[in-house]
């Protein structure tokens, strides 16, 4: 059961000083708010995002009183990685009606973890295509609801997945699973920028 | 659960923000900026000022905040600009740039693998 408010707040240490960000994005029920909770030290979060029609955020309390603003909930979770850093995972929902909280959510973002019910693919679709356009690096996990295994080949090509974006099988209600979709996530980033930066250093433009 | 901005009547909202703008493209806040008060709350401060300065006693992200004062982010944005202006909290912000500095994408990587 989420709550708005916890009964006990865990503080952060009083040297935290850089929030980090990963986006989990998947359709109804996939497991996003699971995910996001086995691995989060506090009790996940809920609040939410008011915007207009045009997708940008609501800043005047006028476009609320018309019937012009839509409101978002979304989740979240955080870990403490060390004594500056702080990641927050946010738990979005992945229908294309969502995509103005997804521009918010991703601008700043490290990743995205898109969940995918193998049962359901189709609904991951626009969220992948939305993470290609945006240039968010993104990884996909297929949670677990027992039934058939599906091939990995099976479910790249129904998505039409990029080969260098991992596929990874998982299990949103362990911590270990969900740890494990988090490391490959930060992994996939590191190779994919340290791709970028040898390419950049490749055409030294700063000495011309 | 309170779902502010969806049963809050809208005229709460408005009384909150003063009507005003404040959290357009150029606000300061990120979701995980961290907020942290520079003194406690004063006697006859609005209530949802002196709640912030309770609540970011210790560094707390701008969601964070919005969550715990069943607010949206939009108008806990506003807020928190008023009193950063007033020089009741600071802010750090995140770290960001186009490209992750590679030593933070390794922090992150240690920091998971210890959990
Ligand atoms: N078998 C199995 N069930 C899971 C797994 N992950 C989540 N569930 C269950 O699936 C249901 C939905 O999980 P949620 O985490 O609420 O899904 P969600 O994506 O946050 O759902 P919405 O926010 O409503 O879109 C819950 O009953 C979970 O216990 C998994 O890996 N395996
Ligand atoms: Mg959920």
């Amino acid at each position: 059961m989420d709550s708005a408010t916890s009964d006990v707040r865990t503080p952060l240490g009083a040297t935290a000083d850089n929030g980090l960000k990963i986006v989990v994005v998947g359709g109804f029920g996939v497991g996003k708010t699971t995910m996001v909770r086995s691995v989060s030290e506090i009790r996940p979060l809920n609040t939410e995002e008011t915007m207009t029609r045009a997708g940008e955020a609501v800043d005047d309390t006028s476009e609320i009183r018309g019937k012009t603003a839509t409101t978002v909930a979304f989740d979240f979770g955080r870990i403490t990685l060390d004594e500056r850093n702080v990641l927050y995972l946010f738990g979005a929902p992945g229908q294309e009606r969502f995509w103005f909280l997804w521009d918010r959510l991703f601008s700043g973002t490290l990743g995205a973890v898109v969940l995918v019910d193998t049962r359901r693919i189709d609904d991951s679709w626009y969220a992948i295509d939305r993470l290609e356009r945006h240039g968010t690096p993104f990884i996909v996990a297929c949670n677990d609801f027992g039934g058939a295994r599906h091939a990995h080949s099976d479910v790249r090509e129904a998505l039409d997945l990029d080969p260098q974006v991992p596929l990874i099988d998982c299990d949103a209600r362990t911590r270990e699973s969900s740890k494990e979709v988090l490391i490959t996530l930060v992994q996939h980033i590191q190779s994919r920028y340290a791709g970028q930066r040898a390419h950049a250093a490749a055409s030294p433009r700063e000495f011309v | 659960m309170k779902r502010p901005g969806r049963d809050d009547a809208p005229d709460r909202l408005y009384t909150l923000t003063g009507g005003r703008s404040g959290s357009g493209p150029d606000s300061p806040f990120d979701l995980v900026t961290l907020v942290v008060a520079e003194s406690g709350p004063t006697v006859g401060m609005q209530s949802e000022h002196a709640a912030v300065l309770r609540l970011t006693q210790a560094p707390t992200a701008v969601v964070e905040v919005a969550a715990e004062l069943g607010l949206p982010v939009s108008i806990t944005k506003i807020l928190l600009s008023d009193l950063l202006a007033a020089g009741r909290v600071s802010a750090r912000h995140p770290r960001n740039s186009a490209l992750p500095d590679p030593d933070v994408l390794e922090q992150v990587l240690v920091g998971l693998r210890n959990l």
